[in-house]
């Protein structure tokens, strides 16, 4: 289960931990968020694009970074989502977020994943991304979805 | 067209969630590739694929989607289908290959939602 915590009276905050040794179990920060956002009344086109981004942002730290943390902020007009990991950070950002540029190893692939969409998805699903990375010391990417 | 249809159609074995099999669907697409699913999938409530983990159910759940279909006989394992269970996704298994499951489908007027990316074009 998320921690959770009120950080004032208007801004819901959950916090989850994404365990880099268990790909079956990738996505469930994800489908959590999903439910909790659903709770909380938000439209669904706006429920689905958080759920998108946040969804390959969690498989994404799972297949480079065995794992992370992700963060979800949860104001009256938008959402933001909050990955940080510790993994070997992005060489060269540009090229990542071109459509069908990957680095996941082939084993990925036969999963389902590794297409190189995960990074241009989430840039297409908010409505705002910031990358700060560092090779050798891990990325943390910051997703906002207004409502 | 109906899910119960749908299975009609494919010759299915219904696994999970079969209270559910009355609802109505309008369209469909086959992919083994997520990634994809995530970046061009627009309002398609049915999943035929041939690839079995539970990320499928949960690209399905992300996507909005309520019915997966695996062709080729494959049998998803039971922690696949606990997933779909909470999330309340019919799962089906066809003996059917993707590209015939697809066909039949389509050709009994279950179409393809708009092509092109998701709401990330143009938001409408």
């Amino acid at each position: 289960m998320p921690k959770v915590t009120a950080v004032n009276n208007e801004i819901l905050y959950y916090r989850f931990d994404v365990d880099g040794d268990n790909f079956t179990s990738a996505g469930e920060a994800s489908v959590q968020t999903k439910r909790i956002l659903r709770r909380v009344g938000f439209p669904p086109e706006a429920i689905k694009r958080v759920s998108i981004a946040m969804y390959e942002g969690e498989i994404n730290m799972v297949i480079h970074a065995s794992g992370g943390v992700a963060e979800l902020y949860i104001e009256e007009d938008r959402v933001v989502i909050v990955l940080t990991d510790h993994g070997p950070g992005i060489e060269n950002v540009e090229l990542a977020m071109q459509e069908g540029y990957s680095t996941a190893p082939d084993n990925i692939r036969s999963l389902g994943f590794g297409a190189g969409m995960g990074l241009p998805n989430m840039k297409r699903y908010t409505d705002g991304m910031e990358i700060e990375t560092k090779v050798g010391e891990g990325t943390k990417i910051t997703m906002t979805v207004n409502v | 067209m109906k899910m119960s249809e749908i299975a009609s159609i494919l010759d299915c074995r219904v696994l999970c969630c079969e209270d559910h099999m009355n609802s109505d669907v309008f369209s469909a697409c086959g992919s083994d590739m997520m990634s994809d699913v995530l970046a061009y999938v627009k309002n398609q409530a049915v999943l035929l694929t041939g690839l079995v983990n539970t990320q499928v159910i949960r690209t399905a759940e992300m996507m909005d989607m309520v019915c997966v279909v695996f062709v080729r006989n494959k049998m998803p394992t039971e922690d696949i289908l606990r997933v779909a269970e909470e999330s309340g996704i019919v799962v089906m298994t066809t003996k059917h290959r993707m590209y015939e499951a697809c066909g039949m489908l389509y050709a009994s007027g279950l179409n393809r939602a708009e092509a092109g990316h998701a709401e990330g074009d143009g938001r409408e």
